[in-house]
């Protein structure tokens, strides 16, 4: 006779977390061609700090005996480091998959022909926009057009199922539609995840994040379109409405994921670049594996979590509470509703926050110089987002 | 039910994606159940398919397929015995009894070793 075959769910088993990551995020560098308005690390100069070459070998050592399976690699536009195509070649031999995040600069033809080649590589463009016009604005002037070429050489390279990757505004989330095509068009994957204010994302959280009816519209456009487009589970918050969205309903922060930034520092998540999530380094004694495994804030993370005011709502079991980032940098306490509660519950929360000092991202890496290229209007008045009159100056 | 106790997830936990694993829906294969027991071959040599990677958990065993960049998750321990010693036992049912799978539970097993095989975690063995 076996163990009963029923043991508890896997979410209540992730929540205690896992010995080593399923996957992580490494962001391998702060430097970056572009100065997307939203961007979560608020990239732009590379940090004379950054991991070297060796240092992220002896990184991808310790991944493979962790047995961790596959790294999401960011940054920064990580394909700027002189470096990166002989580390992703160094983590596939040592059986870390990798899927890298770029913004097309460095894809070429025969870039996109050798990784076309690689079973153990994936590859995700980034589009904020359907057209150059929403997209630019966001991410830069050329971005579109660079990011299209991009994708355009993966597919006639034979480069299946890449992803082409969405976070979702207030301008572009009448574009679902028109971002499923362009995937399409390129036998690409869609993947849509949420706006956070974390990074540079906190300057224009209050105009680029979407309004409660797009919430309710993009809500019902995944139900729609279920399993075909990808989400990173990042919309679990919206799992509020009523039928839960495709995975897992939960957030891995130090329990199944995790971030290495490029100098090296362990955060509990990507969004969450602030020294209040920082766990620890991979230089120091013991390595990557030490802080996952004794960082105190780790432990705090997997142990099980209060609720506090959301503890009465009748939606707790399916939105947990939301993103603790998206928490964090609004100024909301981490056991209370998600800014974003579909239950309006956010909206009362930050009304009670507001004019509050709200913590500031950690390390700011922005290029000094170049201006940001947004164009999308005066900041309204979060406080009175609803109103019309929101924004307006009489004098 | 077979789906409460394995699972394969397309994601889990927040953009930081391993979401990219899955394309496809959860149970792919034999209708919108999932593979039925019925459906799996038993009594013939399996074997897990070379490009996956087995990591045992205390629930039972994370297995990733570097091929289709897929996740599952085996929450059996009973199980994560059976799909290892696979390829060295003459069929799926000595590796089932080996690893202390009763009659009465075999059909679970079954059920749970189609949808492996219909998501090419395992493979008949003697095939490329």
């Amino acid at each position: 006779m076996t163990q009963p075959l029923k043991t508890r769910a896997l979410v209540e088993q992730f929540q205690y977390g896992l010995d080593a990551p399923i996957c992580l995020t490494w962001e391998l560098t702060y430097a970056c061609n572009l100065s997307c308005v939203h961007c979560l690390s608020s990239s732009g100069r590379r940090d004379p700090r950054e991991l070297t070459t060796e240092q992220c070998r002896a990184v991808i050592d310790e991944l493979e005996a962790m047995q961790v399976f596959y790294v999401n690699i960011g940054g920064g536009e990580p394909t700027v480091r002189p470096d990166f195509w002989d580390l992703v070649d160094y983590a596939t031999a040592h059986h870390v998959g990798v899927k890298f995040s770029t913004n097309g600069i460095k894809i070429d033809p025969d870039r996109a022909r050798r990784l076309a080649a690689s079973d153990y590589v994936d590859v995700q463009i980034s589009l904020d926009g359907a057209t150059a016009e929403v997209n630019d604005a966001v991410r830069g002037p050329g971005s579109y057009a660079t990011a299209l070429r991009a994708m355009q050489n993966l597919a006639r390279a034979g480069f299946k199922g890449f992803k082409v990757s969405v976070v979702v505004t207030r301008h572009n989330v009448s574009q679902l539609d028109d971002f499923q095509a362009i995937a399409d068009r390129f036998g690409a994957q869609l993947r849509l995840t949420r706006l956070r204010p974390s990074g540079r994302g906190a300057d224009v959280w209050d105009e680029l994040h979407p309004t409660a009816a797009q919430q309710r519209q993009l809500y019902d456009w995944l139900l729609a379109h279920g399993e075909q487009v990808l989400t990173g589970d990042s919309f679990f918050h919206l799992a509020a409405y009523g039928d839960p969205l495709p995975g897992l309903n939960l957030c891995g922060a130090g329990r199944v994921v995790c971030l290495i930034d490029p100098v090296g520092d362990v955060y509990a998540c990507p969004f969450a670049i602030h020294e209040a999530f920082l766990a620890g380094n991979v230089r120091g004694p013991g390595g990557f594996a030490a802080v996952w495994r004794e960082s105190e804030l780790f432990a705090d993370l997997r142990r099980p979590q209060t609720g506090g005011a959301c503890r009465a709502c009748s939606a707790y079991d399916s939105c947990r509470g939301g993103c603790m980032a998206a928490k964090f940098f609004t100024g909301l306490p981490l056991d209370g509703p998600d800014p974003e509660c579909v239950k309006g519950h956010g909206q009362q929360a930050l009304d009670a926050v507001t004019g509050a000092r709200l913590p500031r991202p950690f390390g700011d890496h922005s290029h000094r110089s170049r201006p940001v290229p947004v164009s999308i209007g005066p900041r309204p008045d979060r406080a009175c987002d609803e109103s019309p009159l929101a924004g307006l100056r009489l004098t | 039910m077979l789906s409460c106790w394995w699972k394969r997830c397309r994601s889990t936990a927040c953009a930081v994606s391993t979401e990219a694993v899955s394309t496809q829906a959860v149970l792919a294969g034999g209708g919108a159940g999932g593979p039925r027991a019925g459906s799996f071959d038993l009594d013939r040599p399996w074997q897990l398919h070379p490009q996956v990677s087995v990591r045992p958990e205390r629930f039972g065993a994370l297995l990733y397929h570097f091929g289709t960049r897929r996740l599952s998750f085996l929450k059996s321990p009973a199980l994560l015995t059976v799909v290892t010693t696979l390829g060295e036992t003459p069929t799926a049912r000595d590796a089932c009894r080996q690893a202390g799978v009763t009659e009465a539970e075999l059909p679970a097993y079954a059920a749970a070793l189609a949808t492996l095989a219909s998501s090419q975690m395992i493979r008949a063995r003697g095939t490329s």
